[in-house]
């Protein structure tokens, strides 16, 4: 057995069907190993791609997605699916080959120094040096990727160690890391503060981010929040955590949030978030948010509490398990009774009156009645992914999660995410229907992925909203530099009938929210991959 | 805010950079950083002065934490602490200078190491402030070169 078949086999032992990647010397003695595994390979068109790709099966399948790609260009393309990832804490396996040990150091062929490239966007990384660790570095890369707050791992192997002998494959049971042991259970002297806070609180909410998902906690969450009737916001990682259309739910805060929810997290007394990190885009000002509440915040990673804002009450460990503590505490209604019928009142009235009401040109599909209809026709689990753009936040402010997921690439902001992430997701769940929602800057960024879909029969639908304009942006140009566009205008993009013919694949296309009804019907109708161009208004905002 | 972290870290290739990485990543400041081995040749220990406002401070322990290379972080204020540093300093002299050149020495508690016909080595150990005041009152004559080992410090034993 050599070092290839040994890491096939760590692959084995931890579960995974299927492998992401693309070949090239330094990594040919692992695809050369596991043509003989069951184990599934999926060929990518560029490598980014692998690792969105791996994105996007992890989120929906609970286990870390793995990519396998060669040396040098074929290591450092795959950085910025990494760094995605790991802004968003996805657990994900890179396995990157590597030259030849002996010749690292000297610049040889495909050499790049890729675990000094990638220190920064992996929770941790490996250069294997003796064929015999391979099995221990496996065993600490699944536990290090998919426990504590999540992330990449990346595992260098050089050629010469795929190919050494291994003297005895044994896969450990157990591991004794003394430098890693993640909080899991929360401080109860923590967790009873919380609960005499809810006491005294009249205004409490919850804001939900995408720990709550990470942790697999939306039970828990929709328990506790119906328990007690607390609100629920969500940051744009969160969505999903609640059902949209849950009467407790009010939407997604921040810069490109509700304005109901935004309110209401402003006029609460007693903020408790969970699993968010308090950054830029869903709090413009941390520090200030502290002044008239008192702030709770669970986290499984210590360094973020406290990072953007101080807490009064923080809280370490997996949501899952704080939540499931604060159930078993009773609230005792003291004094002033812990009623927030009134405050759900006052909420429920924001939500009507905040509603944002759009003037849509009627020449064009209207994005944002566009993305309701469909989710509404959409199958109750199905699975959204939004890519990154005006795309994403009309998704966000217009899609509805029922029983399935709503991915996207939160924390990056990563163009060209969804049809990978949605191929990742497909792979992972094909019962399920998943629809990728993308512009048409974000589609050509990942375009080439249209023939792994056909090769490898994964069908994915797409939406393309179609402005020839990198569209926010040319929004922000508007708002920011008194429309003096610069290098937005899409013009030379592909005629999309043409394209999609050439990859053999179904073709739809929707100029006015007229034949709405009856397009999305057809692009939905079956489990096969569909394009369905939609014609935006090039001047649309979506603010 | 001055504060010293004293990093107890696997002793593996490429933890020097990862340690240094998070502090160039997160703009945080390293005034000095001093390492070598512990009594257990596994674990190096990792002695790092920085200094910013307390939130920076609180981060720079949370990260340093966070590092999987990272086994234990101790940290401490310098007037909670023993901290030396090791200066190397190598001068010309000449006739005229050589008596101040030693008395300085003298009180200083300096040692000259090393001679030549032109040329000394003097050694000092001492806290920080003494070795910068050292530096300066030879910087009448001409300094040719200076090696510093950076702050080394250990928390103070509790009292009786």
């Amino acid at each position: 057995m050599n070092g290839a078949d040994a890491i096939i086999k760590c692959l084995e032992k931890e579960g995974v069907e299927i492998v992401f990647g693309y070949p090239g010397v330094a990594i040919c003695p692992f695809y050369n190993s596991i043509l003989d595994s069951d184990i599934r390979t999926v060929l990518i068109r560029t490598e980014q791609n692998a690792a969105h790709a791996a994105s996007g099966f992890t989120r929906v399948s609970g286990k870390p997605g793995v990519c396998a790609v060669t040396s040098g260009p074929g290591a450092t393309n795959v950085i910025t699916g990494i760094a995605t990832a790991f802004a968003d804490s996805i657990p994900l396996i890179c396995i990157t080959g590597q030259v030849n040990s002996e010749l690292i150091g000297s610049d040889v062929f495909q050499e790049a120094d890729i675990t000094g490239a990638v220190e920064s966007f992996v929770k941790y990384s490996y250069l294997v040096k003796d064929v015999n660790d391979i099995p221990r570095v496996f065993k600490e890369a699944f536990h290090i990727a998919n426990t504590g707050r999540k992330g990449p791992v990346l595992i260098d192997v050089p050629i010469d160690i795929q190919n050494a002998q291994i003297a005895k494959f044994h896969y450990p049971e157990e591991i004794s890391m003394r430098t890693y042991k993640p909080t899991v259970k929360g401080n109860m002297v923590q967790i009873k503060k919380v609960i005499k806070e809810l006491e005294k609180a009249k205004r409490p909410i919850i804001c939900a981010g995408g720990g709550v998902l990470l942790s697999d906690a939306e039970g828990e969450l929709r328990e506790f929040s119906e328990k007690y009737k607390i609100p629920v916001v969500s940051t744009m990682m969160g969505i999903g955590a609640m059902p949209t259309r849950h009467p407790m739910y009010y939407g997604m805060v921040g810069n490109n949030g509700k304005p109901c929810a935004n309110r209401a997290m402003n006029e609460s007394d007693l903020l408790i978030m969970v699993g968010a990190r308090v950054a830029d885009r869903a709090v413009s000002q941390p520090d200030l948010i502290t002044n008239n509440k008192v702030l709770v915040h669970m986290d499984v990673d210590p360094a973020e509490i406290g990072k953007n804002v101080g807490p009064h009450i923080p809280l370490v460990g997996d949501v899952k398990h704080i939540f499931e503590d604060l159930m078993n505490q009773e609230i005792v209604c003291g004094r002033t009774s812990c009623n927030y019928e009134e405050w759900i009142h006052t909420l429920d009235g924001y939500k009507e009156k905040m509603a944002v009401i759009r003037k849509p040109n009627k020449d064009y599909v209207d994005p944002a009645r566009f993305i309701t209809m469909l989710s509404d026709k959409m199958e109750e689990d199905g699975i959204y992914v939004a890519d990154v753009g005006q795309n994403q936040i009309w998704s966000c402010g217009y899609h509805i999660v029922k029983k399935g997921r709503f991915l996207t690439s939160g924390g990056m902001g990563t163009m060209g995410y969804s049809i990978p992430a949605a191929m990742g997701a497909k792979l992972a769940q094909p019962q399920k229907q998943v629809v990728a929602v993308c512009g048409d800057g974000s589609f050509q960024m990942s375009m080439m992925e249209l023939a792994t879909m056909r090769q490898h029969d994964v069908p994915v639908k797409i939406i393309v909203l179609k402005n020839n304009y990198l569209g926010m942006v040319r929004e922000f140009q508007h708002y920011t530099y008194k429309d003096n566009y610069s290098v937005v205008d899409l013009s030379g993009s592909p005629d999309l009938e043409k394209l999609t013919s050439a990859y053999g694949m179904d073709f739809l296309r929707l100029e006015t929210m007229e034949k709405a009804d009856e397009t999305i019907d057809a692009f939905l109708k079956e489990d096969k991959s569909v394009l369905l161009e939609c014609i935006i208004d090039p001047m649309d905002l979506v603010r | 805010m001055k504060r010293i972290y004293s990093v107890l870290v696997e002793n593996r290739s490429g933890v020097l950079c990862k340690v240094a990485g998070l502090f160039s990543r997160r703009c945080f400041n390293i005034d000095s950083l001093a390492v070598g081995e512990t009594d257990d040749p596994a674990v190096s220990c990792m002695t790092i002065v920085s200094s910013g406002d307390e939130r920076t401070i609180e981060q720079i322990e949370k990260q340093l934490n966070k590092k999987l290379d990272v086994i234990k972080v101790k940290t401490f204020d310098e007037n909670k602490s023993i901290s030396r540093e090791l200066m190397l300093i190598k001068v010309k002299y000449n006739r005229n200078n050589r008596r101040d050149i030693m008395e300085n020495c003298d009180i200083m508690k300096a040692q000259i190491v090393d001679m030549s016909k032109n040329m000394m080595i003097i050694q000092i150990c001492d806290v920080p402030e003494r070795i910068q005041l050292f530096i300066k009152m030879l910087q009448t004559i001409s300094i040719v070169e200076v090696a510093r080992t950076g702050t080394l410090a250990l928390p103070k034993c509790i009292d009786f």
